[in-house]
């Protein structure tokens, strides 16, 4: 066996089943620094490979080491390792400050260094005004900025994140993915799963592709931007007023399709291009439309596939 | 700044009061939990009333053997059993159940300083729960009977002794049980079939062989009560043979140190067990 660069995250040979249920099978990666995606549709194994990095599941086979360090070494492991998961769940009763506060504690700093340290990261999210607010009070994207201020609030070498942009409006999106950029820049691993496509390379070129608990392609994959935009795909947004919002989209060249959804909460919409759809997005936010979520609707295994593995053989 | 350069034992202890310092808000101020206060200050309501409406004083003599009755009987068996049910299993299924465990299993805290500090935080809960209520019961049982008489009681007379044997056994109670659970909430999806076991296994206690019988916590606590148990008299005699059974008790002395045994075994066998806790909460 050739050995491994210690500043990887290597799974060696890693399965995972529940009971019966595949998890992942069989998996074999070594993941340089710098920003990676994990991408697949939903039920593929995304969080069962990030949970077995952190040591919350243990693998059946094989084993998972970054950096040298295994994730039963704890109190080792977690100075270098953050991790914010894709449980959309926080301990009862407490402020975005006082969350990120807590648990900065845990690392054995002191009053003065837990309190800079959780400045630093509630400012680099962009929660200082409502961090004094109880989480039960936030907004999905809300939630999702302090878990990632609690994952990167003790400036982790190694930063995981399980769907991280899910639920974000278009323009906490962009900033969280520069937010990505700077972390990676800054020589950390940043790892970022996602089920949606387009997202992949706006935020990077190494991308891992999974598919029913297998690894199906691993390396880096330029030039997606315009594959995506000859394959129409549907986005389903939620907002204050869908009726209002959709008669702004139609007529937009890059719209194919507006409908209201059977809730009247929110629309789906089908677009050509995802970047110029954003744009229009992030404009029409401007006006006065309260976006509350935007999240892709086609995360079927067989366009993921097709589209990653198949598109070549299949369209020429 | 970096923690690593104190020595282990410091930074466990640091762990344990920042573990602390969540878990004891969680258990003191939770809405869920309010039942447990119910239960451990509800032996105060009829002594209180008692003493407040029924002009009829009894003899002071019968007083004491009524307390030691509710005292092993309800307290012991039930409000204290049933409380570190909700405190202690609590720490960590209660957290599986809230899909807010894993944030303490993302910090740079090893497992076994975890179930350290989750068991001191339960165990802090609960005795100033239970133990308080311990302490009140005595002025609320005995204050009727006037200044004087209660003075001597507690002063000339057994009552000082007799209250610190129950508040001991307080103590122990949710040290021993407490223990258990914690245990069981690692272990068990279903936290309370374990307890629903535990409780049989203590309500028949009375009627085991002398070894299976020292296998128990009650068997300990009711010797460190300075009272037998009252003789039943009348109806109450059937049911109450259930319950109270001649224990020949062990010292107290020799109760003690089992109890804490018995509590610290339980306490290192969960935390080898929580080494290989996986979060699983279902697939969303
Ligand atoms: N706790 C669990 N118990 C049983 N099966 C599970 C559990 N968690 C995940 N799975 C199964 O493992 C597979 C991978 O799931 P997951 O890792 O959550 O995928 P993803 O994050 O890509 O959506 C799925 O088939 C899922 O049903
Ligand atoms: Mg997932």
């Amino acid at each position: 066996m050739t050995p491994k660069p210690q500043t990887d995250i290597v799974f060696d040979n890693v399965s995972k089943f529940y009971g019966e249920v595949l998890g992942v099978n069989r998996v074999n990666l070594s993941i340089p620094p710098g920003v990676t995606s994990l991408v697949g549709p939903n039920g593929s194994g995304k969080t069962t490979l990030m949970n077995m990095i952190a040591g919350l599941l243990h693998p059946s086979r094989g084993s998972v080491v970054v950096c040298g360090v295994e994730p039963d070494d704890a109190e080792q492991f977690f100075r270098m390792v953050g991790y914010s998961t894709q449980y959309d769940s926080f301990p009862r009763g407490l402020t975005g400050y006082e969350f990120v506060e807590c648990y900065l504690r845990l690392f054995g700093y002191s009053a003065k260094d837990t309190q800079r340290l959780a400045w630093e990261a509630i400012d680099r999210v962009g929660l200082r005004e409502p961090s004094a607010r109880r989480i039960a009070g936030y907004s999905k994207g809300m939630r999702q900025r302090i878990k990632l201020a609690q994952a990167i609030a003790h400036r982790p070498r190694v930063l995981v994140l399980d769907e991280p942009l899910n639920g974000l409006d278009p323009l906490a999106r962009a900033e969280t993915i520069a937010l990505f950029q700077a972390l990676a820049a800054e020589g950390s691993h940043v790892l970022i799963s996602t089920h949606i496509l387009h997202e992949v390379d706006l935020i990077s070129d190494h991308v891992i592709m999974m598919n029913q608990g297998y690894v199906v392609a691993e390396g880096q994959i330029r030039g997606m931007r315009d594959e995506i935009s000859e394959h129409p795909m549907q986005v389903l947004i939620r907002c204050d007023k869908p009726e209002y919002l959709a008669s702004q989209l139609f007529g937009e060249k890059q719209v194919v399709e507006v409908r209201l959804h059977a809730d009247r909460a929110g629309l789906l919409v089908r677009t050509r291009s995802a970047e110029g759809f954003y744009k229009l997005l992030n404009h029409i936010a401007l006006n006065g439309v309260q976006i509350e979520s935007v999240a892709p609707a086609d995360d079927d295994a067989q366009s993921v596939y097709e589209y990653l593995i198949g598109h070549e053989e299949s369209t020429r | 700044m970096t923690p690593a350069t104190h020595s282990n034992w410091s930074l466990w202890m640091r762990q344990i009061l920042a573990i602390m310092r969540i878990d004891l808000r969680k258990t003191f101020f939770a809405k869920r939990g309010l039942w447990i206060y119910f239960l451990a200050f509800c032996p105060e309501i009829p002594m209180v009333g008692h003493w407040l409406f029924s002009n009829q004083t009894d003899a002071l003599a019968n007083d004491v053997q009524i307390f030691s009755g509710i005292f092993q009987v309800f307290y012991l068996r039930v409000a204290i059993f049933f409380g570190c049910v909700g405190i202690f299993s609590n720490l960590f299924r209660g957290e599986m159940m809230d899909k807010s465990l894993h944030y303490y299993m993302l910090a740079p805290v090893r497992r076994e300083v975890l179930v350290a500090g989750k068991f001191l935080s339960g165990l802090v809960a609960s005795v100033v729960i239970f133990g308080g209520s311990t302490l009140l019961q005595f002025p609320a049982m005995y204050w009727h009977h006037g200044r004087e008489l209660m003075h001597a009681y507690m002063f000339t007379g057994p009552g000082m002794s007799h209250l610190v044997s129950y508040f001991t056994a307080a103590v122990l109670a949710c040290i021993g049980y407490g223990s258990l659970f914690l245990a069981s909430g690692v272990l068990f999806r279903n936290p309370l079939i374990p307890a629903a076991g535990l409780l049989m296994w203590e309500s028949i206690n009375g009627f085991l062989p002398a070894l299976l019988k020292k296998l128990s916590v009650i068997y300990w606590l009711q010797s460190i009560c300075p009272i037998a148990m009252p003789n039943p008299r009348g109806n109450a005699r059937n049911i109450m043979a259930l319950l109270v059974v001649d224990i020949d008790p062990a010292p107290a002395g020799l109760a003690i140190a089992n109890l804490l045994l018995i509590a610290a075994f339980v306490v290192v066998w969960a935390a080898m067990r929580a080494r290989k806790l996986e979060i699983s909460y279902g697939t969303d």
